[in-house]
């Protein structure tokens, strides 16, 4: 079955590529790119609403999918389902589920539920060390072998310059990252938002911005004795970034991830209009304006190699407590693309090429994952965006099994349109005139 | 009374049916803090305290103004000054009142917070005063609850009736707020007094003054409008009062500080350090105090002390906060 998408903008910086040009796929596969492709007999061709910008698919390098162990929160089935409705072709997992994923045989249920009931990728990240207790290193040629992508102990940072040295070499072996949740665990000490003005008038028990850095500077330390690639993960703080920044001019393999509340939001917003809601609880927390102002400039000079969401799903009841009680995280597939396009695009920090290349291009490279283009032969994993497209964030309508986001009710220029994964559309926003021409979205398995 | 404000001053209600409607009342049903509150609303609540301090003197102190109220004292965090003083302000404002303190409540059993006061609030109470120990607990109770809600001291954000009690005190022995230079000293980081103390002491236009060992200052505070200073001596320097804030045990143990006794030497308010201050300087506390700690006793007990003033006007300042909340005049007037 092939299938022709014809007369849509295609941005494929790896092809350099930004004009307009057919694609045409064939099963799975891209077969073809060029302007004005043949149609054949047996392709069903689309013509691309105007408008519309067709992209590599795109890949959330850090989502939590809950399953196993927390289905009340998030399954595969709903997490895929919320990665596809916000434009995500693949999305690599984190393995803090229970039991954590520090076994292969975890890893192989994770990518057996995916298979049936994934909605788009599910690369697994397995863990550094065994329970992600900082311990001693989990079997990580095992993990690999069974088809994790990277490893981590996701929310725990890896608490030793030992444990951290180990992990980079051992894990270098296969060239999988290390991917480091960077804070000093003495100086977050029991904190809860960024130590800031806001937090100290609040009565918030602080965690500073060098608890962030301070690791990330040991992390690359760690990573330029050993020659071995560590990515940081949501990076949140002025001071992290220059840190990123230096070591990337002397050549150490360190890649970094920045989340969408943290280019968007500011640690004001804890004051309200909603004050000390808990849908602004996440960690690292919202830090300050001038963080937020330091993460722009690091688009602009491209040091930030990815956006990924840090997708926490909670259920509402957890949430639903005092501040300091309520558990660390919120949801982010679903709107991250729509927050890139009005918050970076739109406003010229970055270039829609530098976006695929924030969202698509480096995450499949970090990961070593097919994607990121779409040369013939590749998947035909595309994501497709309108640029003008008027989009309010309805919470109720989320495919995710929880509603933990501070975004319900934004109004965002920008927004997907529909998700196409190995060539099956497996999402159609049917709010956007002319959608429907990608036809009605089926389950990929 | 203070002259600035004695058109404001509203007429309490005696009992009969024909009293004016204030000028002015709150804008919220609840008290979450001083920063909801602005200039005129805090002058609102402490000249009807003025008003309400004279019924204790009165040898049956008791009015009728929340009559028929049901007013709520929920504690989920251990005091015996401030529920007692929310208890007798209630009492003789005539209100029926409730104790509910966190060991004896559900919340031991695993019931959230949210469905603790669901709970209550299905006996419709009209009033609850809250103490907790998370900062924000009053705010999301605000918002989820229909009766009006009293910040009794939430976690280390705010205690809004003492800065409302503390800046009562001083107005009362200095006619006014603005222009004083008012020292607080002593564990400012875990302080919902100070945090309070310094949103009231500000916005009423005073000269504040910070002194603790900087591993009780909180991060950014200078942006707060206060002089922040690890000099005791500057702080006190020709102050018209010096408050002096607890410095708790538990604060040596987290290392903040190495020794009970190395805080006295340096930051104890003794009376050498007290001359420093204008002669006829206020000395204030919290409660409860450590002395020997942060104070010493000549100087608790001296002749500048208006601690236990404080705990006197406390009453007074909840009675009219709590006068205030319950729509006391406008309830009055329609019935």
């Amino acid at each position: 079955m092939k299938r022709l998408l014809k007369g849509g903008h295609l941005v494929d910086p790896l092809q350099g590529i930004d004009a307009v040009r057919d694609v045409l796929l064939d099963g799975d596969r891209v077969a073809a790119v060029g302007l004005d492709l043949p149609v054949g007999k047996d392709v069903e061709v689309i013509a691309v609403p105007s408008g519309c910008i067709l992209c590599p698919g795109f890949v959330d390098m850090h989502v939590h999918l809950r399953e196993p162990g927390q289905e009340h929160k998030e399954t595969i089935a709903t997490g895929t389902a919320a990665a596809a409705a916000g434009g995500f072709t693949g999305v690599a997992c984190m393995p803090n589920t229970q039991p954590v994923n520090d076994s292969a045989s975890v890893t192989r249920a994770i990518l057996e539920r995916a298979a049936l009931e994934g909605a788009v990728r599910v690369y697994p990240i397995g863990a550094v060390s065994k329970g992600m207790k900082g311990e001693s290193l989990a079997e990580i040629a095992e993990l690999r072998a069974a088809g994790c992508v990277a490893v981590s102990d996701d929310g725990n940072p890896v608490p030793t310059a030992l444990l951290m040295r180990r992990a980079l070499e051992y894990a270098g072996m296969f060239n999988m990252p290390v991917i480091d949740h960077c804070e000093d665990p003495s100086l977050k000490g029991e904190g809860v938002a960024h130590d800031g003005y806001i937090a100290a008038m609040l009565g918030l028990r602080g965690i500073p911005a060098t608890a962030e850095s301070i690791m990330v500077e040991r992390d690359i330390a760690l990573a330029e004795m050993t020659g071995s690639a560590v990515h940081i993960a949501h990076l949140s703080t002025r001071q992290a970034l220059r840190a990123v920044w230096a070591a990337k001019a002397r050549g150490v393999r360190v890649t970094c991830e920045v989340a969408p509340h943290h280019f968007v939001l500011t640690d004001e917003r804890l004051t309200g209009p909603i004050s000390y809601d808990t849908n602004l609880k996440m960690n690292p927390p919202l830090r300050e304006r001038a963080d937020v102002d330091g993460i722009l400039q690091g688009f602009t000079a491209g040091t930030i190699d990815a956006i990924a969401t840090d997708h926490a799903p909670h259920q509402a009841d957890e949430k639903h407590v005092e501040f300091d009680r309520a558990p660390f995280g919120i949801i982010g597939l679903e709107t991250a693309v729509s927050l890139t396009l009005d918050r970076l695009v739109h406003t010229g920090v970055i270039t829609l090429r530098r976006m695929v290349q924030l969202m698509s291009v480096n995450p499949c490279r970090i990961l070593n994952v097919p994607g990121g283009t779409l040369r013939p032969e590749r998947p035909a994993d595309i994501t497709i965006i309108a640029l003008s497209a008027k989009v309010t964030v309805d919470l109720s309508k989320s495919r995710s099994r929880s509603r933990n986001s501070p975004f319900g009710g934004w109004t965002l220029k920008g927004g997907v349109v529909a998700t196409i994964v190995g060539g099956k559309t497996v999402y159609v926003n049917e709010e956007i005139p002319g959608a429907a021409a990608f036809g009605a979205a089926v389950a990929r398995a | 009374m203070n002259p600035e404000t004695t058109d404001a001053t509203p007429s309490l209600p005696t009992g009969t049916d024909d009293q004016p409607i204030p000028a002015n009342r709150l804008r919220s049903k609840d008290l979450v803090g001083i920063a909801e509150l602005s200039v005129e609303e805090i002058s609102l609540i402490l000249d009807t305290a003025v008003a309400m301090k004279e019924i204790a003197s009165r040898p049956i102190k008791k009015v009728p103004a929340l009559r028929g109220k049901t007013v709520v004292n929920l504690f989920f965090e251990a005091s015996t000054r401030t529920r007692t003083s929310f208890e007798i302000a209630e009492k003789r404002l005539s209100a029926d009142t409730l104790n509910i303190a966190a060991g004896t409540s559900s919340v031991v059993k695993g019931e959230t917070l949210a469905d603790t006061v669901h709970n209550i609030e299905a006996m419709s109470p009209d009033l609850l005063v809250v103490r907790h120990s998370s900062s924000g607990a009053c705010h999301f109770l605000s918002r989820i609850c229909r009766a009006g809600v009293i910040n009794a001291g939430d976690g280390m954000h705010e205690h809004p009736t003492q800065a409302l009690l503390d800046a009562f005190t001083i107005r009362e022995r200095k006619q006014r707020l603005a222009g004083l230079k008012v020292a607080i000293c002593g564990d400012l980081l875990h302080s919902r007094v100070l945090r309070s103390n310094v949103l009231l002491l500000t916005k009423m236009g005073a000269d504040v003054w910070l002194c603790g060992p900087p591993t009780l200052v909180p991060t950014g505070f200078a942006r707060s409008g206060v002089h922040i200073t690890s000099s005791v001596d500057e702080a006190v320097e020709g102050a018209d009062a010096v408050m002096m804030l607890r410095i708790q045990l538990e604060r040596m143990l987290g290392g903040y500080f190495p020794s009970l006794r190395e805080y006295f030497n340096v930051f104890g308010m003794t009376p050498e350090r007290v001359r420093r201050a204008k002669p006829d300087v206020l000395i204030m506390h919290p409660g409860p105090m450590n002395r020997g700690v942060e104070i010493a006793s000549e100087v608790a007990d001296g002749p500048y002390s208006v601690i236990l003033d404080q705990v006197a006007n406390g009453v007074a300042v909840r009675m009219a906060v709590l006068y205030l909340l319950s729509g006391g005049a406008e309830h009055e007037a329609v019935a």
